[in-house]
């Protein structure tokens, strides 16, 4: 599939509708939400439902987050909306040992691989009991445990840094793999460049996926860069690569397990690109509605990625109202309970500012904590006094 | 015991930790097949294979990324930067990711490795392969800064570096690499990281320097011993975590200072150490503090010989201490 869908501007792919996706992309789900049998991939009814399950949490966070940060009670949040089918896709075809170096929009990955929707939670107040101890900002999750790496702000740092895991796995002869996220934004960085570079020469087994959502923040695509496709960037550096419809589940399943299946043979990494559109702002801070076209937005929105697995699964007598009901009430319990534990969690204590930045303290960090404290004691006593200074 | 050069030492530290840690490997331009352009991993990737010990593609933030990664899934990475002026490629790796890494996911991931990288001038280098930037790297919490400045502490400083839990800036005095020898142990053995050394004792005035301005300050003391400035030298070994007691000792016995280094004299290191002297030693001192150091200008080429301090820039600012 990779190899044919690589060279598929020579292809013609007839649509049974017209569509605003771009035409080169692999597809499974036609406009009508029908499985092309030939590219379907045979996945087990608890798999398929599983998929479901995780599309809907994840949007349920994100519209969690959301309202959270309209409401005053965290700072920021980076919602997903319309990403789902990537973030699940690709996780559905990975193994739980395999690392994980995500960007900052990809709650659904995390979701999959089984992190604690209590210590998401916890990192989006930066309390006592988020994992990161409160030092940055919402939605950079790390979890050590689930090789899920820590989420960095700047744009494309990860690309390499999983490209050097894997390294590490292929050079002790493992088999484990490394997945890394990006957007079309992040192609533009010199880590995208270096790490494919790198992937390419090392024959490393990582797998890059390009989440193109249209924009990086305001800026579309189309003045990120001169190339017309992301994918078209494989060549450069010596790997195959496939564009597929970032809102067909199984599209995106089935080029990320060929991926996968094909880094653990030892064949080197393969660039995915997962064409999409981004259905939110950016961030909480972010008005898509002062960039976005509007029209190209109805178009996409009648292709929520969710919505079309629904008709697949319904399709297939898997699915019906009935249980969706059930899901969706048992997801927002299970969140609602989540949220009243974690917004009661108090802020980290004062001495954790010190720790982490080395193994031990130094010498430097001990008297700054000490002089830190001391003048914790005297906060407040100015106000009491107009004289001394209260030393 | 071998008598060393201090790249001979370098390469003899790598040498023996990687036949001890299976984890340890080294990438970087040249390192491999043609074992670096100062030789520092001569015949190390003939002895211990391809895989560990890597020719990269030619970026050094790939580089560092890559080691990164390696570092976080298990193993050890030395990575070397050709020349210190070329690591600004790599500076958003190490700065924002390298260093922050342990303290953003909470201790949950952390990266050890050792950053090598030739650094400093008198080699004819130019503007950029002469540079001495530990200024930017001391001021990035969650980064250790150690440079050695004899074969010795080469050796030993870079295991220690090797096995410290945190990364570490390693910065190598190229213009030291071959123009010094001294007596190396065939075993492995450590120098503690975050501590400096008094290579000469004195009791007029402090010299503090590291790596290649020690020798210049050694020289300095001969100059002003028969003018009656009996020098203390303090060899720092490490900028980060700084050795802050055994400055403070020696300025409480001396209460002079002279603090030398090749970097430009706005906001280097020196400023650090005069700051820390002021905050906590300012009734001990009889003069000034005074700093020798590189211009606020780039590096020459013709005239670098003049840019850096020698041992009469120094032995003229002991002068100017001693009869304040």
């Amino acid at each position: 599939m990779l190899e044919k869908h690589s060279k598929s501007k020579k292809k013609k792919i007839v649509l049974k509708a017209p569509s605003v996706l771009r035409a080169d992309c692999f597809r499974v789900l036609d406009e009508s939400n029908r499985p092309n049998e030939k590219v379907e991939p045979k996945l087990s009814k608890e798999v398929l439902l599983k998929m479901y399950r995780n599309m809907i949490a994840t949007r349920l966070f994100d519209e969690r987050g959301m309202l959270l940060q309209r409401q005053g009670r965290i700072g920021f949040y980076v919602p997903s909306f319309g990403q789902e089918a990537i973030q699940i896709g690709t996780s559905a075809a990975l193994k739980q040992n395999d690392w994980i170096f995500p960007s900052y929009r990809e709650p659904g990955v995390f979701i999959s691989r089984g992190a604690s929707l209590f210590e998401m939670l916890c990192n989006l107040w930066g309390n006592q009991s988020d994992v990161c101890k409160g030092r940055q900002m919402p939605v950079h999750y790390s979890f050590s445990d689930l090789r899920l790496f820590s989420v960095s702000s700047p744009i494309a740092t990860q690309v390499i840094q999983a490209v050097g895991a894997s390294l590490a796995s292929k050079n002790r002869k493992e088999k484990d793999v490394a997945i890394t996220y990006f957007g079309d934004g992040g192609t533009s960085e010199n880590d995208f460049h270096t790490g494919l570079t790198f992937a390419g020469a090392m024959k490393t087994p990582t797998i890059f996926i390009c989440t193109n959502n249209g924009y990086a923040i305001s800026v579309p695509t189309q003045k990120q860069t001169g190339a017309h496709r992301m994918v078209d960037k494989a060549i450069g550096y010596g790997m195959p690569g496939v564009a597929v419809d970032g809102n067909d589940i199984l599209a995106v399943y089935a080029a990320t397990q060929e991926a996968v299946d094909r880094a653990r043979r030892g064949e080197g990494p393969t660039l995915i690109e997962c064409v999409t559109l981004r259905m939110g702002p950016h961030s909480s801070s972010d008005d898509p509605t002062r960039y976005r076209d509007a029209q190209v937005y109805e178009a996409w929105a009648k292709r929520d990625p969710i919505q079309r697995f629904r008709q697949y699964l319904e399709g297939k007598k898997l699915w019906d109202s009935k249980k969706q009901e059930a899901l969706e009430a048992e997801l927002k319990a299970t969140l609602a309970e989540a949220v009243e534990k974690a917004e009661k969690e108090p802020v980290p204590n004062l001495d954790t500012l010190f720790e982490d930045v080395y193994a031990e303290l130094t010498p430097q960090l001990k008297r700054q904590k000490a002089q830190l404290l001391a003048e914790q004691e005297l906060r407040g006593k100015f106000e009491n006094t107009s004289e001394a200074f209260p030393l | 015991m071998a008598n060393l050069t201090l790249v001979q030492a370098v390469r003899d530290a790598l040498m023996t930790e990687m036949a001890l840690d299976p984890r340890v490997v080294l990438m970087g331009e040249d390192v491999g097949l043609n074992g670096g352009v100062f030789r520092a991993t001569e015949g190390l990737q003939k002895e211990f294979g391809e895989g560990r010990v890597m020719d990269t593609p030619l970026a050094e933030s790939g580089i560092i990324g890559l080691a990164l990664g390696m570092s976080v899934n298990g193993m050890r990475p030395v990575p070397e930067i050709q020349f210190m002026d070329f690591i600004y490629p790599a500076f958003d790796q190490i700065v924002s990711e390298v260093a922050k890494l342990r303290y953003r996911s909470g201790g949950g991931f952390t990266c050890p490795m050792v950053i090598r990288t030739p650094y400093g001038g008198g080699i004819k280098g130019g503007h950029y392969h002469s540079q001495s930037t530990e200024a930017y790297f001391a001021h990035t919490a969650g980064l250790k800064v150690v440079i050695p400045s004899n074969p010795y502490d080469a050796k030993g400083l870079l295991i220690a570096s090797i096995r410290d839990e945190d990364p570490v800036l390693f910065m190598e005095p190229k213009r030291l690499y071959r123009s010094v020898k001294g007596e190396v142990p065939e075993e492995a053995y450590t120098v503690e990281i975050g501590k400096a050394q008094v290579v000469r004792p004195g009791k007029d005035v402090t010299l503090i320097a590291w790596g290649a301005m020690v020798p210049v300050c050694l020289k300095a003391a001969e100059l002003c011993e028969p003018r009656g400035a009996d020098c203390e030298v303090i060899d720092l070994r490490t900028l980060v975590p700084l050795d802050e007691e055994t400055i403070l000792e020696s300025v409480r016995k001396t209460g002079r200072v002279v603090i030398v280094h090749e970097a430009q004299k706005t906001c280097g290191f020196g400023a650090e150490i005069s700051a820390l002297i002021s905050e906590e030693a300012i009734l001990s001192l009889e003069a000034p503090i005074m700093r020798v150091t590189g211009l606020d200008t780039p590096f020459p080429y013709t005239l670098e010989h003049i840019y850096l301090p020698d041992p009469e820039r120094v032995a003229l600012a002991v002068g100017k201490v001693t009869q304040f």
